[in-house]
Formats: structure tokens, C-alpha cells, sequence
């Protein structure tokens, strides 16, 4: 360290590296783009669709004859991956070519999930399109209504209060005695609290229909307690207090230990440095795992199938007769043979569905609000009601006369709203200077230089095709498509062979 | 040494512990009054109870070899179609797909494994059983020669045959609580790919590995663990699964090695089959049955952690 550290703060909007410049004074050498996508790599995708398209269908119509379309699919997936690896193989080593065929790979199983998830939602929701939009659905429940009555008739009310009334039982179950246990594992370490963290996680293991199955045998046929939604309350919380334990215990744990030794060196006893800082600094994270839990319970099936008993009218008391939750009513609809009852189990399942969302949406608010976020709400806050208080500011300075005597009575006030305003309008301010300045700057080179490149590549591919049309045999194209790269820049058609050499 | 702690720390402390031991207390109850049921079945069928493939308690005549086979193959051709899906969507959101949209993917996927199985009941059974006859057709006739793909009753020579001996097997409730289980799984190993050492990935680059060559020797290797405890949560997972499988098998008492055949059975369904018909002495023969397959379920959730814990991207879970 010979010069001294001399910091200066540039000036919004400076340009901090010339990389133009920078480029000009180096030697031009390939950079090594992980996930660029050149034109070679576009044009090999796309023959080898069309390839696989074609040969399959000749396979299909005349070698073997198959009918279906996903036979179809999966041949032509088939022949595509081969066809894809061949034509990647034409201009690149084998390494490459591997790892084109599993990137293909990776995509394919990928949609694959996604599509079939997204599947299973949108087909419950659109089969039951057809009960939601009647607002009997939401108001009465099934005791007036036979499997031959129309959708205009009955709903599930008895089941959306069954499922609220039966979670927040188990809610109240689960909070004091889930947290409190979280807390014994993270604050009472001894070998007795590992016991019961080997003995929790154990328990998540319990199969639902078993967790119902004990509370049937013990409470209702052993105690004598009536099938009813507090049956089914105290299965779900057998099922919720082990998830709910072991993802509040994993929060506990990520309390930085900083916080705890500066707080016991502040003088804190342990209960202080409880109440003070290890709950408010996980609170959102303690907030999701009773959530995520919230939502396992709502939709569990089997337990309540077995604890809660049947029935088709609305019971608001937990404790005598039974009393529905949405996933047995969507289990009991669809048991019946009647479109109409089969269109309400699916519009049941698309309430339940919305339910499970709505809490993982409160979820992400909940568990994304950092300290950093919370701040930068009240600033959009601060600045909105900026936005709102001008023309009453505006007003204000023109009723000036006639409003000494109101003035004086609520000058604090105004004074602080005034203050607080003005910070809003400051924040606005700074905020949007960056944003001015780099508006003002001009970016209209490098838009320039793209429109060229895609000019370029345009232009070849029109090359290709059109030589594609004459006599196509693999040489041909191959020649062609090196014409078409012959007038990239050398920098976009460089082969990794070539950079060894 | 002693240390004089305040009166609100031995308050809390007392709480604290209180709490454990009622979780403690319930949690052992539900093991204790589980295994007690189940003993006085058990101690009437002794080791036929694993032999025995009909189940009438009553008459003395009752194992748990039909369904426990079931619950098995079940559970199997579910992980066998679910982890390389679940494999392939993990590396995807961590190695693949842009920044913009990862955030969005890890959501969409703890979504997923939020929603309520009877909802994937319902898509098994109204839309897959019906179009997944031809694939299961294919399958048995192309392949029929390999006994587990064989169907009794069905003729690949005839096209008009029923398609009913392909509907309500086993490789149906298999797809089904395989996409079921995908998001855990996938969730557990996208958590571990992404924690793979950001200076070992940059190395294998730097060295001019390729994208996957990176993959293949930094991030699959330090998943291992992950990739082993979320293979086997999943499978705990679908070896508990009731109402989707309980909606699209339809129950037999006897041993089915045939995947593709109509005919399923597995230890939860015949639970929810039963258990209101069942006398006294019957439930208990059921509990015996759920105490088999939580002991399954159990062994196979501590092995998952003992694998994630002694690998080198443990402590995570």
C-alpha cells in the first residue's frame, strides 16, 4: 500500500467504466457467455424440430403404424434429442454436445412439472366454473337440496364454516403449545429437549389417516366424545403440531447469536432477551410457519373423514354432531354420479384452492417483510400522501384569511402532518434523481449496436433459407450455414475447438 | 457453580419445559396408545399378520401382505416418476432458468406442495383415468413379456377390447401421488443445489468445464445428501398417502404384482375403507395395520435425516 486511499463519491449519472474504450485497447478475445444464445445453437433447435416432426410422421403412417397423439409425442422427443445432438455434434466437441442435450433435458422436465401443476389447478377450477358463479353456493348449505336439484339450489356454507371453526380450534391448540415447545428446543438446551426434537420429528412422519385413526379409537370410541368438529379439530392438530414445531424451531435457530449475547451483555435476563429480541426478529418467520402449517391442516381429507362424521346441513357447535370441512364435502360430491353434485365438488375444491392461496399470499407479505421493505412502504406512503396533500396545501394558502382562528387551534398538527409530508416530498425527490439523470443520459448506443447485430442475423437466416429451398442435403446446408456465419462478427461464431487451436 | 437466575427466567424456563413435556406427552400418548391396540391383534394373528393377504378380522383371517405390497408398488413407481421430474425442476430453478423468474418458480413450487391432495384426487380421477388407457395399453402391449407390465384379460390383438382392466391400477394412483410428492422433493433439493459452493462453481468454469460439466461435479455431488433425504421424504411421503389413492384404486385382497392391471391396494386406503364397518377388535386389527406403516414411514424419515445430516451440505433442513 504505497498510494493512500483516496475515496470520492462520483457524481448520479457518471459513467463509472468506459467498457467501449476498454474493449478497444484489449485484443479482441472470445468471452465465454454461459447462457448467450447464438444463432448456430437457434438453428440447430429448430431443424431438428422440423427433422423429428417429419420423420415421425413418416414412422407413424408408414413403418409402424401408431395411432394417439402421445406415442406421437414421446417418438418424436425421441428422435429430436438424437437429430439435435447430431447437428450440435456437427460444430461442437463432445462435451458441448452433452451439455446441450441435457440443457434440452432439464427444460423439458421442468415445463413438464410446471404444466401438469399448473394443470391439476386449472382443470378443478374450471370444472367448477360452473357452480361458482351462483351466490346460493356461498349462502346455503345442502340441507334442502337433492343430488337432482339444480346448481341454483344449496351450496357449501356448512362446509366453509366447518373448515374455519374446525382450523381455528386447532389453531388455538397449536400456537401457544407449538411455539412455547419451539422455544424449549432452542432456549432450554439440555439432552432431555433433544429427546423431544428426535421424538417431533418422528411424529411428522405419523400418516394422517393414522393421526385420525387414533383420535377415532381413543376419543370417540374409547371416551365416548360424539363424531364432531372438535374430533376433527384435535386429528388436524395431532397432524399440525409436528410441522408447525419443527419449521418454528429452524426460525429459532436463525436468530443471529450477536443478538442474543448483546442483549444477555446488555443485562437482559433470558426471558427479556426472549420477549425482546428473539421473538420480534423471527416473529415473520414464526408468522409463516404457522401458515404453512394453517394450510396442510385445512386441506387434510383423511383424518376428519374418520372423525368428523356426515352431514348435509349447516352446525355452528364444535362439540355435538357432525360437522363438514371443505375436503370431505369435495370427497363426498364427487362420490355421487350426478354432474351437478360432481360440478360442486370441484367448485368446492376451487374454494378450498383460493383459501390455501389467500393464506400463502399473507404468507409471502407477512414472511417478505423485512425491516429494509417495511421502510421503503412507508416512504411510498409518505410520498403518496405528498401527492394527495398539494392541492389541499394549495387550498389552504388561498383560505389563509378566513382560517387564523382554525389555524391557531391546529397549527401542531398541521405543523407535524406538514413535517412529515415534506419528508414524503423530499424522499420523492431523491428518489426519483437517479432515475432522472439516468433517463438524461443518453442509452441510445448500445440499442444501436443491437438493432444491427439483429439486423445481421436477420439477414442471414434469410441467406440460409433461401439456399435451404435448392438441392438440401446435410453438406449443402452445412456450407450454407457456414456462409450465413461468415458474415456474423468472428466474435459470435467462435467454436470452442477453434479457441484451443 | 451455581447461577441465580431472575424469577422471570425460571418462570419462562418452567413454561418452556411444561410446553415440551405436553408435546412430549401427546406426541408418546398417540405411540403408546397405538402399539397397546394394535397388540391385542397382533397377538391374536402373531406372524401371519405379515403373511396373510385377506383381511377379515373378525373370523381371525386378516394380514397386512396384500396391502402392504400395494402401499409399496405404490409408493415406488411414484418416487420412480417423481424424482427425476423433481430433479430436473430443481437444477432448472437454480442453474437454469433466468434470475427474473427464480424468486417466482421457489414460490410456485412451496404452492404446490400446499395443495390439498384430495384436489389431486379429483384430477386423477376425473381426467387421468381416462386418458391414460392408451399409454397403459401401450405399455402392457409392448412390453407385456416383463411380468410386472403384464395384464391378465386384456387382448393386444383386439382394439374394440374393454379398457376397463387398464383403470384403477396401481400405475395410476402412482402418477397421481407422484406429482403429488414432485414439490417436496424438488423443494428439499433445490434448497441444496443452491447452497453449493460459489467458489467451487466458478472454479470448474474457470477450468472450462461446460454448464453441465459444472453440475456434474460441483453442484450434483454436494446435493447428494439433499438429493438422497428428499428421494426419501418423498416416499414417506407417498407410502401416508390416503384419499387421492383411496379415490382411484379400486380395493382387492390379494397380492397385484401387475402395475398396469385394475386392482390396487395400500395400508391408508384400507383404513378408510373399513374403519366404519369395523367392530371392537377389528379397529385394533387396524391399527395394527397403520402401526406397520408408520413404523415404515418412520424408519424411512430418520434415515433421510441421518443421510442429510452427515452429508456436506447438511444442517439445512
Amino acid at each position: 500500500m504505497t498510494d493512500t486511499l483516496q475515496l470520492t463519491v462520483p457524481a448520479p449519472g457518471t459513467v463509472l467504466r468506459d467498457d467501449a474504450a476498454i474493449d478497444a485497447a484489449r485484443p479482441v478475445r472470445e468471452e465465454r457467455r454461459l447462457n448467450g444464445v447464438r444463432i448456430s445453437d437457434v438453428l440447430s433447435a429448430a431443424g431438428a424440430v422440423i427433422a423429428s416432426l417429419a420423420l415421425t410422421s413418416v414412422l407413424v403412417t408408414n413403418v409402424l403404424p401408431i395411432n394417439g397423439p402421445i406415442p406421437f409425442a414421446a417418438i418424436a422427443y425421441i428422435i429430436f434429442m438424437a437429430l439435435y445432438a447430431l447437428l450440435v455434434s456437427l460444430d461442437e466437441d463432445r462435451p458441448v454436445v452433452i451439455d446441450r442435450v441435457i440443457l434440452v433435458g432439464v427444460h423439458t422436465l421442468a415445463i413438464t412439472v410446471f404444466v401438469t401443476l399448473g394443470f391439476v389447478v386449472i382443470f378443478s377450477l374450471v370444472q367448477g366454473a360452473q357452480a361458482l358463479p351462483f351466490l346460493n353456493f356461498y349462502t346455503e348449505d345442502m340441507s334442502l337440496a337433492g343430488p337432482l336439484d339444480p346448481l341454483s339450489e344449496g351450496g357449501v356454507l356448512h362446509a366453509i364454516a366447518g373448515t374455519l371453526i374446525q382450523i381455528t380450534i386447532a389453531l388455538v391448540i397449536t400456537i401457544p403449545l407449538g411455539l412455547t415447545t419451539a422455544l424449549f428446543l432452542n432456549e432450554v438446551p439440555s439432552s432431555f429437549s433433544r429427546f423431544v426434537r428426535t421424538i417431533v420429528e418422528a411424529m411428522t412422519a405419523l400418516p394422517s389417516i393414522v393421526a385420525g385413526l387414533f383420535i377415532y379409537a381413543s376419543f370417540i370410541l374409547l371416551f365416548g366424545l360424539e363424531k364432531s368438529g372438535f374430533a376433527a379439530s384435535l386429528a388436524i392438530s395431532v397432524m399440525m403440531l409436528p410441522i408447525m414445531i419443527r419449521s418454528a424451531d429452524v426460525v429459532l435457530r436463525l436468530v443471529p447469536t450477536t443478538l442474543k449475547e448483546a442483549s444477555i451483555g446488555l443485562g437482559a435476563g433470558q426471558w427479556q432477551t426472549v420477549w425482546r429480541v428473539i421473538l420480534p426478529s423471527s416473529r415473520s418467520g414464526l408468522v409463516t410457519s404457522i401458515i404453512l402449517a394453517t394450510a396442510r391442516g385445512i386441506g387434510e381429507t383423511s383424518p376428519v373423514l374418520l372423525t368428523s362424521g356426515f352431514t348435509a346441513s349447516l352446525n355452528l357447535d364444535p362439540l355435538h354432531g357432525p360437522m363438514v370441512s371443505l375436503p370431505l364435502a369435495i370427497f363426498q360430491f364427487v362420490k355421487s354420479p350426478e354432474p351437478t353434485m360432481i360440478a360442486r365438488g370441484f367448485g368446492t375444491a376451487a374454494v378450498l384452492m383460493l383459501i390455501v392461496l389467500a393464506l400463502f399470499v399473507v404468507a409471502r407479505i407477512i414472511g417478505g417483510q423485512t425491516i429494509d421493505v417495511r421502510n421503503r412502504r412507508t416512504e411510498a406512503r409518505r410520498i403518496f400522501w405528498a401527492a394527495v396533500a398539494v392541492p389541499f396545501l394549495a387550498v389552504g394558502r388561498w383560505m389563509t384569511p378566513y382560517a387564523t382562528r382554525v389555524k391557531a387551534w391546529a397549527a401542531p398538527y398541521l405543523a407535524a402532518a406538514g413535517a412529515w409530508v415534506a419528508r414524503g416530498a423530499r424522499a420523492a425527490a431523491s428518489r426519483t434523481a437517479p432515475v432522472r439523470a439516468r433517463v438524461a443520459a443518453s442509452r441510445t448506443a448500445p440499442v444501436r449496436a443491437r438493432v444491427a447485430l439483429f439486423a445481421r442475423r436477420a439477414w442471414a437466416s434469410i441467406v440460409l433459407y433461401a439456399r435451404a429451398f435448392g438441392p438440401s442435403t446435410v453438406a449443402i446446408s452445412r456450407r450454407v450455414l457456414s456462409e450465413a456465419n461468415a458474415r456474423l462478427p468472428a466474435r459470435l461464431t467462435r467454436t470452442p475447438k477453434e479457441d484451443q487451436e | 457453580m451455581t447461577t441465580l437466575r431472575d424469577p422471570a427466567d425460571v418462570a419462562f424456563r418452567g413454561i418452556a419445559r411444561g410446553g415440551g413435556i405436553i408435546v412430549l406427552a401427546i406426541m408418546s400418548l398417540v405411540g403408546a396408545f397405538l402399539g397397546f391396540r394394535a397388540w391385542q391383534a397382533l397377538s391374536v394373528a402373531g406372524f401371519s399378520f405379515l403373511t396373510e393377504e385377506a383381511w377379515e378380522p373378525d373370523s381371525g383371517k386378516f394380514g397386512i401382505a396384500a396391502v402392504l405390497v400395494g402401499t409399496v408398488l405404490i409408493a415406488l413407481v411414484a418416487v420412480i416418476i417423481a424424482v427425476p421430474l423433481a430433479l430436473g425442476t430443481a437444477l432448472y430453478i437454480t442453474e437454469y432458468a433466468p434470475i427474473k423468474i427464480r424468486q417466482f418458480l421457489i414460490g410456485l413450487v412451496d404452492l404446490m406442495a400446499a395443495i390439498p391432495s384430495v384436489v389431486y384426487g379429483l384430477w386423477g380421477f376425473f381426467f387421468l383415468q381416462g386418458n391414460i388407457t392408451p399409454i397403459s395399453r401401450w405399455i402392457s402391449s409392448t412390453f407385456g413379456w416383463i411380468p410386472i407390465f403384464a395384464v391378465d384379460g386384456a387382448d393386444p390383438q383386439d382394439p374394440l377390447a374393454s379398457v376397463t382392466v387398464y383403470t384403477s391400477s396401481t400405475f395410476i394412483a402412482g402418477i397421481v401421488v407422484a406429482f403429488m410428492i414432485s414439490p417436496i422433493i424438488t423443494s428439499i433439493m433445490r434448497e441444496v443445489f443452491a447452497q453449493a459452493p460459489l467458489g467451487e462453481r466458478e472454479g470448474a468454469l474457470a477450468l472450462g468445464s461446460t454448464r453441465w460439466g459444472m453440475i456434474r461435479s460441483v453442484v450434483l455431488p454436494f446435493g447428494r445428501g439433499g438429493m438422497i433425504g428428499g428421494t426419501m421424504l418423498g416416499l414417506g411421503r407417498a407410502l401416508g398417502e390416503t384419499i387421492a389413492v383411496y379415490m382411484i384404486i379400486s380395493p382387492v385382497f390379494v397380492i397385484q404384482p401387475h402395475i398396469l392391471q385394475n386392482g390396487a391396494n395400500s395400508v391408508s386406503s384400507l383404513i378408510a375403507l373399513r374403519y366404519g364397518e369395523a367392530t371392537e377388535f377389528g379397529t385394533s386389527a387396524l391399527m395394527a395395520a397403520g402401526l406397520t406403516l408408520f413404523a415404515m414411514t418412520l424408519v424411512i424419515n430418520f434415515g433421510a435425516s441421518a443421510v442429510v445430516a452427515r452429508s456436506r451440505s447438511g444442517e439445512s433442513s
